[in-house]
């Protein structure tokens, strides 16, 4: 029988995510997906399924939820305050949502962007391919309360592990590439970049996220007559204002504000969960380091599965330790998802 | 600084992706260069290529970083960007003209005086400049199906606005440097709104779901105000109507 999720309460940014599109930006849909892609992959160990499959993306906040079934969840991405029935349950772990149970999810403790991911994945029909919403071109919306999801088929697997915290939601330093149009700048305007420490601005959404700083904008007499170019995400583009954004996700396919240089796609979940108020700094590196990065980054991914670890409670939050059952849902090491 | 780069030129673009940029200019000879280069990369079929797209003067190939001899990748690029020149290709097969109906000025496009006004116009003369020209797509980007079309006659050569249109909506006309844009998405903008249009460019459902081409042509044919609900319940077409070109 296939569950549906129901949404009781949501969140003003509450969309279903995936890796987005490829094969849209000759026509001008940019890739979309989740801010945080690497959430995907954390959420998809937890659950012993593809990181292909399509998650809840809650931006600051997230809502309640009711399964109309027993389903496998995992909570990643920006921690969040979380509970099933009351009781709090673990972020970065997967855990038994019982049929009829309410989850309810609350603010980002740390980060922007926390994720809800269902094993088997959320079903929706696809468009142009995927089934992530895209807020700026119109495909899907944000979810309200009373909406719906159907999902997919559970394959089967453990709850009650979880992988260690990450120390990306809470700013640092951003590895960027120069680009096409870096030389449009004066050197003493990428000195300056590096030696500045940026402030996440409260300006920002899947599209980008703009970085305050104090001190002059950064300028580029050039750059002021260019000619509308394609853009990417990570890029930095410095707008009329002088203070650099970061292209997201879900930026536009092209361009006419000057881009400084692109920030590493292993550094782009850092750069989304970046609450408002954290610091970033900006750090030029060649594409040596950047293949580095990349790979490290990679081989990071493909071994979260090794890097889950049992849950373990902690008593003094069982209010009822008497009516647990402490066997069962343990698994005794033959389990074959594992 | 750029200054006297010489073009066409290959730079990379982030950790997966090179650039071919053919000018630093819009002209029409770069722009054919561009979607021509595309498709003959998209015949080629290296392993590799995740994605291949053009802007106005540029073409982009996207590749999977890790999976990829990107060294080797940007070699082969090279190579066929030396094997002949771009710039006298033929524009891409298949065609269309595009008359698409358009309501100037009034309540619809509020900003047709001011434009007119900068290009030094009266408004009837610049609805007859506008309509009177055959537009090319030169690309699509920016937002989903949104061409950017060109180019008018030099009166047009109008700045974008510094302060930005909080809003406009979908099928909006908007003109700035002797280009014009027709919105597929409601989006703010620093173009200015001189006409408004029913065409739906944009249909994620549709088994069409992106309406115009690279290459293809637009004209726009002024209506009265009062026709423009009669456009609208004509379903996404706004009364466009393709034919064939060449």
């Amino acid at each position: 029988m296939s569950l549906t999720l129901m949404i009781r309460r949501a969140g003003p940014g509450l969309t279903v995510q995936d890796q987005g599109r490829t094969g849209t930006l000759a026509f001008g849909l940019s890739r979309g997906g989740a801010a945080d892609r690497l959430a995907l992959y954390e959420g998809a160990a937890l659950l012993g399924q593809s990181a292909d499959l399509a998650a809840l993306e809650m931006a600051g906040t997230g809502g309640t939820f009711v399964a109309t079934g027993a389903v496998r969840i995992a909570l990643t991405g920006a921690p969040m305050h979380a509970a099933i029935d009351g009781r709090p349950v673990a972020w970065n772990a997967c855990h038994a949502l019982p049929d009829g149970a309410e989850l309810t999810i609350g603010a980002a403790k740390q980060g922007v962007y926390g994720y809800l991911h269902l094993a088997g994945g959320i079903a929706a029909d696809p468009v142009l391919g995927a089934r992530g919403t895209h807020l700026a071109a119109g495909i899907g919306a944000a979810l309200k309360a009373g909406d719906a999801l159907p999902l997919g088929p559970d394959a089967g697997g453990e709850t009650g592990l979880s992988l260690p915290a990450d120390d990306r939601f809470e700013g640092g330093t951003l590895r960027v590439l120069r680009g096409p149009q870096t030389g449009l700048f004066a050197q003493e305007e990428l000195d300056r970049l590096e030696a500045t420490t940026f402030t996440r601005d409260a300006r920002g959404n899947r599209m980008g996220v703009r970085l305050a700083h104090e001190g002059a904008g950064f300028s580029s007499e050039a750059g002021l007559s260019v000619l509308s170019d394609i853009v990417v995400p990570g890029d930095v583009q410095i707008g009329g204002d002088g203070a650099p954004m970061i292209l997201l996700a879900e930026c536009q396919t092209t361009g006419g504000y000057p881009r400084i240089g692109t920030v590493l796609p292993a550094d782009m979940p850092r750069a989304a969960q970046t609450p408002p108020g954290g610091k970033l700094r900006l750090r030029f590196i060649d594409r040596e380091e950047a293949l580095t990065a990349e790979r490290s980054a990679a081989e990071a991914r493909a071994s979260l599965a090794a890097r889950r670890t049992r849950l373990v409670r902690d008593p003094a939050e069982m209010r009822d330790l008497l009516s647990y059952d402490l066997i069962s849902g343990v698994s005794d090491g033959s389990d074959p998802e594992t | 600084m750029e200054t006297g780069a010489t073009y066409p030129r290959i730079d990379w673009l982030g950790v997966d992706g090179l650039l071919v940029r053919f000018a630093e200019r819009l002209s029409e000879p770069a722009n054919r260069a561009a979607l021509a280069l595309r498709h003959a990369i998209e015949r080629e079929c290296w392993p590799g290529v995740e994605e291949t797209s053009t802007a106005l003067v540029s073409t982009f190939l996207r590749f999977d970083a890790l999976g990829t001899d990107a060294a080797a990748l940007r070699g082969k690029l090279t190579e066929l960007l030396d094997s002949r020149d771009w710039t006298t290709a033929d524009l891409p097969e298949g065609r269309r003209l595009w008359r698409v109906p358009a309501v100037f000025g009034t309540d619809l496009a509020p900003q047709l005086d001011e434009a007119a006004a900068r290009a030094g116009l009266s408004p009837d003369a610049a609805i007859n400049q506008i309509a009177g020209t055959r537009l090319r797509v030169q690309t699509i980007g920016f937002a989903p199906g949104q061409p950017y079309l060109g180019e008018l006659p030099e009166a047009w050569d109008i700045p974008r606005q510094t302060d930005l249109t909080p809003r406009v909506p979908v099928g909006a006309l908007c003109v700035a440097i002797r280009q014009m844009t027709l919105f597929s998405v409601s989006t703010p903008t620093g173009w200015r709104h001189v006409a408004q249009t029913a065409l739906r460019l944009f249909r994620p459902d549709a088994e069409t779901p992106f309406l115009l081409r690279p290459g293809d042509e637009v004209q726009f044919e002024p209506v009265p105000r009062e026709a423009y609900d009669k456009l609208t319940a004509e379903g996404p077409d706004g009364g466009a109507t393709p034919e064939p070109i060449g």
